[in-house]
């Protein structure tokens, strides 16, 4: 099965998961920019890592036939310091040039604190001003009902922001619902212990239905499963879904949300 | 119009060995950590409290335990001195 990796971060990935999610038929990664599990000491630090996703790491997929997208941003673990967020957000609209950047992310709030919102919002002004597409990060936990309501807050107070060009990921059973309902996107992230495993995202899938939603490993550098995304869609085979519901949901689905940005060409 | 439902299969063949581990494996993190002395730990306070929710019925079940173990506040917090959550709301915290 074709699938699309829409949220998936390689720096923290050998090249021998490239292999293995090209063997098992992914065709797209995508890669939103985020905390890289220590905090950098400068803006020089993002422009390197900004460079990485835009350079070095598309080349790495295509040596495995995957093509490799990225979004830009300071994610909110080091967003408390708006300072040094700042001057990350003034690098960012160079970086909005290059050939596999599709947008803005993943923004949004880690433990919901003052300063985290402040940055949020210079984000969605940004993507604002350049008619980015979004891809938002919810907090961790018990931090993530309280997050997914200030974040949907603050993207409806922007009113040339649309709906249909923000996915709000990393939603649960007691957040979609709300996020559906607002009518953003949805992301499920597929890990071992926190987020969702894929019984649940599956249970998620029928009682929500398929449309503006979609699944991902998130796969980092801590415990995540860089084929979650594939195991997920073989159970939903062995649930009964049929391949053109697992076609809509890990190729179709993510292929309509990024295709918004001209520059995603599969 | 199209229908998506999937085909019927059974679930519980399909899940139930899967279920029947983790309801043990909770049962013995339980026994682990009261032999240990930590019972009074809030994360476990918060589990206890949440295990009614399994016996009800209705079918949001997973949804009343996450809201269970949420941050039921409201207002950004003032600064993050922390990066990290714990996976249970602390009152007081």
């Amino acid at each position: 099965m074709k699938y699309i990796e829409p949220h998936a971060h390689m720096v923290s990935r050998t090249t021998a998961d490239y292999e293995a999610m090209a063997l098992a038929g992914c065709k797209v990664i995508s890669e939103p920019a985020f905390w890289a599990g220590y905090d950098r000491s400068s803006e020089q630090g993002f422009h390197d890592y900004f460079s990485l996703l835009t350079g070095f790491e598309p080349q790495r997929a295509a040596k495995f036939g995957i093509k490799h997208f990225t979004w830009m941003c300071i994610n909110p673990k080091e967003a408390e310091d708006v300072g040094l967020a700042n001057a990350v957000i003034d690098l960012i609209p160079e970086f909005l040039k290059r050939d596999n950047v599709l947008g803005i992310g993943e923004i949004g709030l880690n433990k919901n604190s003052r300063n985290e919102l402040e940055v949020l919002e210079r984000h969605i002004d940004l993507a604002d001003q350049h008619d980015q597409l979004i891809l938002v990060h919810t907090p961790h936990l018990e931090d993530k009902l309280k997050g997914t309501r200030l974040i949907i807050d603050a993207l409806k107070n922007f009113s040339n922001i649309t709906t249909d060009r923000v996915i709000i990921d990393h939603v649960e059973e007691h957040t979609v619902g709300m996020v559906k309902d607002a009518g953003f996107w949805a992301g499920m992230t597929l890990y071992p212990e926190s987020k969702l495993t894929a019984r649940r995202a599956i249970d998620i899938l029928e009682k929500f239905g398929t449309d503006k939603i979609w699944m991902n490993s998130a796969c980092d550098w801590g415990v995540s499963e860089p084929l979650a995304t594939p195991k997920a869609a073989r159970m939903m085979a062995q649930r009964g879904h049929s391949e053109e519901m697992l076609d809509k949901v890990f190729y179709q689905n993510p292929k309509e949300f990024m295709s918004q940005n001209s520059k995603f060409t599969i | 119009m199209k229908d998506d439902s999937p085909t019927i299969v059974n679930l519980v063949d399909l899940d139930f060995m899967d279920a029947r581990a983790r309801l043990l494996d909770l049962a013995s993190f339980l026994d682990r950590v009261e032999r240990a002395g930590q019972m009074d730990d809030y994360r476990v306070s918060a589990l206890l409290e949440a295990l009614p929710l399994l016996t009800n019925a209705g079918p949001d079940r997973a949804e009343k335990i996450l809201l269970s173990l949420s941050d039921p506040t409201s207002e950004p917090i003032a600064e993050a001195h922390t990066k990290g959550a714990a996976g249970a709301w602390e009152a007081n915290s």
